[in-house]
Protein backbone atom coordinates (compact mmCIF):
# COMPACT_ATOMS: atom_id res chain seq x y z
CA UNK A 1 0.00 0.00 0.00
CA UNK A 2 1.17 3.75 -0.64
CA UNK A 3 0.44 5.09 1.83
CA UNK A 4 2.64 7.14 5.04
CA UNK A 5 4.26 4.82 7.47
CA UNK A 6 3.68 5.89 11.20
CA UNK A 7 6.11 5.22 13.97
CA UNK A 8 6.64 5.37 17.60
CA UNK A 9 7.48 9.25 17.19
CA UNK A 10 3.81 9.64 15.70
CA UNK A 11 1.67 7.85 18.71
CA UNK A 12 4.14 9.88 20.92
CA UNK A 13 2.90 12.97 19.26
CA UNK A 14 -0.55 12.33 19.76
CA UNK A 15 0.00 11.13 23.58
CA UNK A 16 2.04 14.42 23.47
CA UNK A 17 -1.39 16.30 22.15
CA UNK A 18 -4.16 14.29 24.27
CA UNK A 19 -2.57 14.81 27.91
CA UNK A 20 -0.50 17.35 29.26
CA UNK A 21 2.37 15.55 29.15
CA UNK A 22 6.10 16.55 27.91
CA UNK A 23 7.11 14.49 25.10
CA UNK A 24 9.61 12.91 26.80
CA UNK A 25 7.09 11.43 28.90
CA UNK A 26 5.03 10.53 26.35
CA UNK A 27 7.62 8.74 24.47
CA UNK A 28 8.41 6.62 27.50
CA UNK A 29 4.37 5.58 28.27
CA UNK A 30 4.10 4.68 24.87
CA UNK A 31 7.29 2.43 25.45
CA UNK A 32 5.82 1.11 28.49
CA UNK A 33 2.49 -0.07 26.60
CA UNK A 34 4.42 -2.09 23.97
CA UNK A 35 6.80 -3.14 26.57
CA UNK A 36 4.16 -4.87 29.17
CA UNK A 37 2.38 -6.40 26.01
CA UNK A 38 5.60 -7.81 25.02
CA UNK A 39 6.49 -9.20 28.46
CA UNK A 40 2.73 -10.28 28.62
CA UNK A 41 3.23 -12.07 25.00
CA UNK A 42 6.62 -13.64 26.18
CA UNK A 43 5.10 -15.35 29.50
CA UNK A 44 2.70 -17.12 27.46
CA UNK A 45 -0.21 -14.85 27.81
CA UNK A 46 -2.79 -13.77 25.55
CA UNK A 47 -3.42 -9.83 25.08
CA UNK A 48 -6.80 -8.90 24.55
CA UNK A 49 -7.43 -5.43 23.36
CA UNK A 50 -11.25 -4.47 23.39
CA UNK A 51 -12.24 -3.04 20.04
CA UNK A 52 -8.53 -3.13 18.31
CA UNK A 53 -7.63 -6.96 18.38
CA UNK A 54 -6.15 -9.77 20.09
CA UNK A 55 -2.46 -10.62 20.26
CA UNK A 56 -2.32 -14.46 20.66
CA UNK A 57 1.06 -16.88 21.23
CA UNK A 58 0.86 -20.40 19.68
CA UNK A 59 3.47 -23.46 19.39
CA UNK A 60 4.31 -24.95 16.36
CA UNK A 61 5.88 -28.34 15.72
CA UNK A 62 9.04 -28.91 14.30
CA UNK A 63 8.52 -29.89 10.32
CA UNK A 64 11.64 -30.61 8.05
CA UNK A 65 11.16 -27.49 5.63
CA UNK A 66 13.03 -26.60 1.88
CA UNK A 67 15.51 -24.23 1.13
CA UNK A 68 13.35 -23.19 -2.24
CA UNK A 69 16.14 -22.25 -3.80
CA UNK A 70 18.39 -25.22 -3.57
CA UNK A 71 15.86 -27.88 -2.83
CA UNK A 72 17.71 -28.70 0.26
CA UNK A 73 16.04 -29.86 3.11
CA UNK A 74 16.47 -28.44 6.35
CA UNK A 75 15.05 -29.11 9.28
CA UNK A 76 12.78 -26.27 11.25
CA UNK A 77 12.55 -26.61 15.21
CA UNK A 78 9.59 -25.96 16.95
CA UNK A 79 8.65 -22.26 18.07
CA UNK A 80 6.51 -19.87 19.23
CA UNK A 81 4.72 -17.55 16.87
CA UNK A 82 2.94 -14.47 17.52
CA UNK A 83 -0.86 -13.94 15.78
CA UNK A 84 -2.86 -11.22 15.41
CA UNK A 85 -6.63 -11.16 15.43
CA UNK A 86 -8.23 -7.85 14.54
CA UNK A 87 -11.48 -6.75 16.63
CA UNK A 88 -15.03 -6.39 13.96
CA UNK A 89 -14.46 -2.67 14.74
CA UNK A 90 -11.02 -2.61 13.56
CA UNK A 91 -11.83 -4.63 10.25
CA UNK A 92 -14.61 -2.19 9.57
CA UNK A 93 -12.83 1.06 10.29
CA UNK A 94 -9.84 -0.54 7.64
CA UNK A 95 -12.39 -1.75 5.47
CA UNK A 96 -14.64 1.35 5.03
CA UNK A 97 -11.59 3.51 5.26
CA UNK A 98 -9.95 2.28 2.45
CA UNK A 99 -12.53 1.64 -0.12
CA UNK A 100 -13.68 5.54 0.70
CA UNK A 101 -10.61 6.63 -0.27
CA UNK A 102 -9.87 4.65 -3.21
CA UNK A 103 -13.79 5.43 -4.46
CA UNK B 1 -3.68 -9.17 29.58
CA UNK B 2 -6.86 -7.22 28.73
CA UNK B 3 -7.16 -3.74 28.27
CA UNK B 4 -8.30 -2.84 31.38
CA UNK B 5 -5.12 -4.81 33.18
CA UNK B 6 -2.53 -3.14 30.55
CA UNK B 7 -3.69 0.24 32.33
CA UNK B 8 -3.92 -0.93 35.39
CA UNK B 9 0.15 -1.38 35.81
CA UNK B 10 0.93 1.56 33.76
CA UNK B 11 -0.98 3.40 36.18
CA UNK B 12 0.45 1.86 39.38
CA UNK B 13 4.21 2.44 37.62
CA UNK B 14 2.94 6.37 37.14
CA UNK B 15 1.79 7.29 40.65
CA UNK B 16 1.66 10.86 39.59
CA UNK B 17 -0.66 10.40 36.54
CA UNK B 18 -4.42 10.47 37.02
CA UNK B 19 -5.84 7.24 36.11
CA UNK B 20 -7.97 8.63 33.66
CA UNK B 21 -5.32 10.06 31.81
CA UNK B 22 -3.43 6.85 31.71
CA UNK B 23 -7.26 5.34 30.25
CA UNK B 24 -6.81 8.27 27.40
CA UNK B 25 -2.90 7.97 26.72
CA UNK B 26 -3.38 3.81 26.40
CA UNK B 27 -6.85 4.54 24.57
CA UNK B 28 -4.88 7.72 22.02
CA UNK B 29 -2.37 4.69 21.30
CA UNK B 30 -4.59 2.11 20.09
CA UNK B 31 -7.23 4.65 18.37
CA UNK B 32 -4.10 6.22 16.33
CA UNK B 33 -3.12 2.62 15.03
CA UNK B 34 -7.02 1.89 13.84
CA UNK B 35 -6.97 5.83 12.36
CA UNK B 36 -3.62 5.34 10.48
CA UNK B 37 -4.47 2.18 9.06
CA UNK B 38 -8.02 3.45 7.90
CA UNK B 39 -6.42 5.88 6.11
CA UNK B 40 -4.31 2.96 4.70
CA UNK B 41 -1.17 3.74 6.50
CA UNK B 42 1.10 1.77 7.79
CA UNK B 43 2.37 1.77 11.67
CA UNK B 44 5.61 0.61 12.33
CA UNK B 45 7.20 -0.03 15.84
CA UNK B 46 10.62 -1.55 15.50
CA UNK B 47 11.24 -4.64 17.86
CA UNK B 48 7.17 -5.21 18.15
CA UNK B 49 5.96 -5.01 14.73
CA UNK B 50 4.25 -3.36 11.88
CA UNK B 51 0.47 -2.73 11.27
CA UNK B 52 -0.44 -3.03 7.58
CA UNK B 53 -3.51 -2.88 5.51
CA UNK B 54 -3.83 -5.83 2.64
CA UNK B 55 -6.19 -5.72 0.00
CA UNK B 56 -7.73 -8.84 -1.08
CA UNK B 57 -9.02 -8.86 -4.56
CA UNK B 58 -12.59 -9.61 -5.66
CA UNK B 59 -13.26 -12.97 -5.77
CA UNK B 60 -16.46 -15.33 -6.38
CA UNK B 61 -17.53 -17.55 -3.20
CA UNK B 62 -19.49 -20.19 -2.69
CA UNK B 63 -22.11 -20.56 0.31
CA UNK B 64 -20.86 -23.60 1.59
CA UNK B 65 -24.29 -24.88 2.69
CA UNK B 66 -25.90 -24.54 -0.12
CA UNK B 67 -23.14 -24.33 -3.15
CA UNK B 68 -24.63 -21.58 -4.53
CA UNK B 69 -21.44 -18.63 -6.18
CA UNK B 70 -21.90 -15.17 -4.49
CA UNK B 71 -19.44 -12.59 -6.04
CA UNK B 72 -17.37 -11.04 -2.96
CA UNK B 73 -15.73 -7.66 -4.21
CA UNK B 74 -12.28 -6.35 -3.40
CA UNK B 75 -12.10 -5.66 0.42
CA UNK B 76 -9.03 -3.86 2.53
CA UNK B 77 -8.01 -5.72 5.90
CA UNK B 78 -5.70 -4.93 8.80
CA UNK B 79 -2.41 -7.19 8.79
CA UNK B 80 0.15 -7.35 11.32
CA UNK B 81 3.67 -8.86 11.53
CA UNK B 82 5.75 -9.06 14.50
CA UNK B 83 9.02 -7.75 15.09
CA UNK B 84 12.48 -9.43 14.90
CA UNK B 85 13.13 -8.62 18.42
CA UNK B 86 9.36 -9.68 20.10
CA UNK B 87 9.89 -13.16 17.50
CA UNK B 88 13.19 -13.59 19.21
CA UNK B 89 11.77 -12.98 22.39
CA UNK B 90 9.10 -15.75 22.29
CA UNK B 91 11.72 -18.26 21.96
CA UNK B 92 14.27 -17.29 24.35
CA UNK B 93 16.87 -15.64 22.18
Amino acid sequence: MAGNTLTRMDLTESVFREVGLSRNESADLVESVLQHMSDALVSGETVKISSFGTFSVREKAARVGRNPKTGEEVPILPRRVLTFRPSHLMKDRVADGNARRKG
Amino acid sequence: MIRSELIQKIAEENPHLYQRDVERIVNTIFEEIIAAMARGDRVELRGFGAFSVKKRDARTGRNPRTGESVDVSEKYVPFFKTGKLLRDRLNGK
